[in-house]
This record gives C-alpha cells, structure tokens and sequence, in this order.
C-alpha cells in the first residue's frame, strides 16, 4: 500500500473520517484512567502537598501546546516545498488545538503558581515565551482567516507557522539559559525527577493529550477538505449527502 | 537540482538564517532576560545603583528571623559564595523556608540591604512523596555526621 495515496484529499477524507472514533475513544479511555492515577494512585508530594496534582493537566497541556506548534510548522515546510494542498489543510486543522493547550497551560500555571510561587504570573523567560507562543497561535488563526484569497491565506499562514516555531526550542530551554521563576524540566529522554507513579500519570494524561489532538484536528481537517474542495465532484456530493443527512435528523 | 529540492533548500537556508539571528539577538539581550540576579552579581556591584531589581538564591539556614510586629521578617539570600540580608513586610508564600530557594524584589538601601517589596518562593523540579523525602534527609544526616 502506498501511503502517499492519502496525500489527496479526496482518499484522505473517509480515511480520516474512520480514525476519529479510534482516537475519540482512546483519548477518553487514557483521560480517565490518568486523572484516575494522578488523583488517587500516585502520592501526595512532600514539598508541596496535594496541590502538586495539576501537574497532570498542567504538563500534558505545555508539552502539547508546543509540540503541535512545531508539527505545524512541519506540515507548512511540506506544503510551501510540494505544494500539496492537504498539508496547509492540515496546519489550519491543528492551530485551534494548538491554542487551547496554550492557553490551559497558562491558566493551570497560574493556579499553580500563586498557591506555590506566591503569584499568579511573572515576567520570566519560560512564561513570557509561552505567552508569546499563545499569541503566534492566534496570529496564524487571525492571518489565514482574514486572506480572502485561501492559497495566499495558505501560503502566509505556513511562513508564521514556520518563522514562529523558532520560539518553541526557546520555551524549552528557556530554564535552562536564563534564570527564571520556573523550575527546570523534571522529565527529560533520559531521566526524571518525579516519583515512578507521578511520572506514569503524567505519561498516561500525555496521550490523553495526544489522542484528543489528533481526534479533533482529523474532524476539523475533514469540515477544512469540503469546505475548501467544494468545487469538486466528490466533495459537493458529499456536501448534498450531509445536507440530506441534517433535513432527515431536522424533521424529525 | 529538481524546483522542489531548490524550494526545501530554500526554508532550510531560511530557517538557519532565522534561527542564527535569534540566538544572536538572544545572547545580546541575555543579561535583560534573567529573572533575578545572584547575590555574588550584587556584591560585584553588576545591579544597577537606585533601582529594583530581582535577587535569587537560597534562603540561609538560621538567618529567617520576626519582628514583633509579627509581619517583618529578615533574612539572608544566598548562592553559596556571597550573602545579601533582605528586610520584607507582609505574607511570604507558603513554600517560603529556610534552605530553599527564594526570589526578592526591592532595593538596596545604604547599608547593602535588601528592602524586599515582594517574595517569591522558588521550588525545584524534584516530586516525591514524603516517605521517600524523609529516607533522603536521613541518608544525608548520616552522610553529614560520619564526616
């Protein structure tokens, strides 16, 4: 089987369209079974007591906020090199989930930081650049959607999507350059500062992340494919056939 | 060399580019990009004279010590190598201890002392639960007394 069947939209569309439960319900099953660890498996910390525990939400968030960001700027390299439509599809697809693990990132680190810290928000490098990160994803929302003409909107897009991800390796090691608020990274490829039962939590609540993501940038990829492929045959048929879908369900 | 590959080259040459500028500008501005400074940075006298500033580093064990009012409280920063005494009125966060780490925002006064506006309590990266914290501090106490 060649896989580069799927870089048409036309094959990827029912191919995506039949991974979004897989993935639905994964992501559902790993939710559950990691908030379920990280509140009544894995211990209390001994530093900071329970409140320690939005680690779980908090770092799956960050990880995913940015690792979406540089998968985006992949798709957009792709697709200014080949010139395949389905790539800047799937960049628009991802960015909104990009900016919603931004931005709980940010919010759960708030939380975090005024019970722990003693403030809700500093200047420092790691938050300044994550914040910046959060309004890159809005910049890419607002850019391709105010382009009238969406092959030019496509094209701008992918430049902010790959000129931004230079922030990414910044956030990283942003606490590692400079001296910050934050604390250093607790997980890395090759060790980990947190207890075993902590750190599979954290995993299990990391694919959670994972699965989410791909489930609903697969269904905005599809609502992208029709809405941007409108003119084809295959497309408007299927545009006709969800129509009569919603009049049938509308009647009801 | 097919217009695909010239085009790849292309975002690869940009990219380098960008990413070289970046760290350029980032070297150039890093003494703007810390959040505090350490108490040996003070003592070289690199914070500059009649200004907030950010100082960072452990609170020294023994030094945390209560007026009578009850809110103001001394203590010593420390980075090992040099100290600076701070003076803060009001709330310290509830990670605020003695041998941990600690961020104070204020001015120096004329006898070199902090006049803190604001404390913050800096944690590490480490979690475990408190069995394992307390097997820790007793390895490391028994470490210390057959020294």
């Amino acid at each position: 089987m060649n896989i580069f069947r799927f870089s048409s939209p036309q094959t990827f569309y029912p191919l995506a369209g039949k991974l979004i439960p897989v993935f639905g319900s994964l992501a559902a099953l790993f939710c559950a079974f990691g908030l379920y660890l990280g509140f009544f498996v894995a211990p209390t910390d001994a530093v900071q007591g329970e409140v320690y525990r939005i680690i779980y939400l908090h770092v799956a968030a960050a990880w995913m906020s940015m690792f979406i960001y540089l998968v985006m700027a992949f798709w957009s390299a792709i697709g200014l090199g080949l010139g395949t439509r389905l790539s800047f599809y799937m960049t628009q697809a991802l960015a909104p989930t990009g900016a919603l693990f931004c931005f709980i990132a940010l919010w759960s680190g708030a939380l975090w930081g005024r019970p722990t810290w003693g403030a809700y928000w500093v200047w420092d490098a790691r938050l300044t650049s994550q914040l910046l990160l959060l309004f890159l994803y809005f910049g890419f929302i607002a850019l391709t959607r105010s382009i009238e003409d969406p092959r030019r909107a496509d094209k701008a897009g992918a430049i902010l999507a790959l000129v931004g991800a230079v922030n990414v390796p910044i956030i990283h090691f942003s606490v590692k350059w400079w001296s910050t608020l934050h604390q250093g990274a607790s997980v890395s490829m090759t060790r980990s500062s947190l207890a075993s039962s902590m750190l599979i939590a954290m995993l299990v609540m990391a694919f959670a992340a994972w699965f989410y993501s791909i489930a609903v940038t697969l269904a905005r990829a599809r609502r992208i494919i029709l809405e941007r492929e409108r003119h084809t045959d295959w497309a408007a048929a299927e545009i006709a056939r969800l129509g009569r879908e919603l009049s049938v369900t509308g009647s009801r | 060399m097919k217009s695909r590959h010239k085009r790849f080259l292309l975002i690869g040459i940009a990219l380098a580019l960008l990413g070289g500028a970046t760290a350029l500008v980032l070297n150039a501005f890093s003494d703007n990009l810390v959040f505090f400074h350490t108490p040996s940075e003070v003592a070289e006298g690199k914070v500059p004279q009649g200004r907030t500033f950010r100082v960072g580093g452990m609170v020294l064990a023994g030094s945390l010590t209560r007026e009578a009012d009850g809110q103001t409280v001394h203590f010593t920063i420390t980075d090992t190598a040099k100290t600076l005494p701070v003076v803060y009125k009001g709330a310290l966060p509830d990670l605020f201890k003695e041998a941990k780490g600690a961020v104070a925002q204020g001015k120096l006064d004329a006898n070199g002392v902090l006049i803190a506006s604001e404390v913050l309590a800096k944690h590490d990266e480490n979690y475990m639960p408190p069995e394992a914290k307390d097997a820790i501090d007793r390895a490391h106490k028994t470490a210390q007394t057959l020294k």
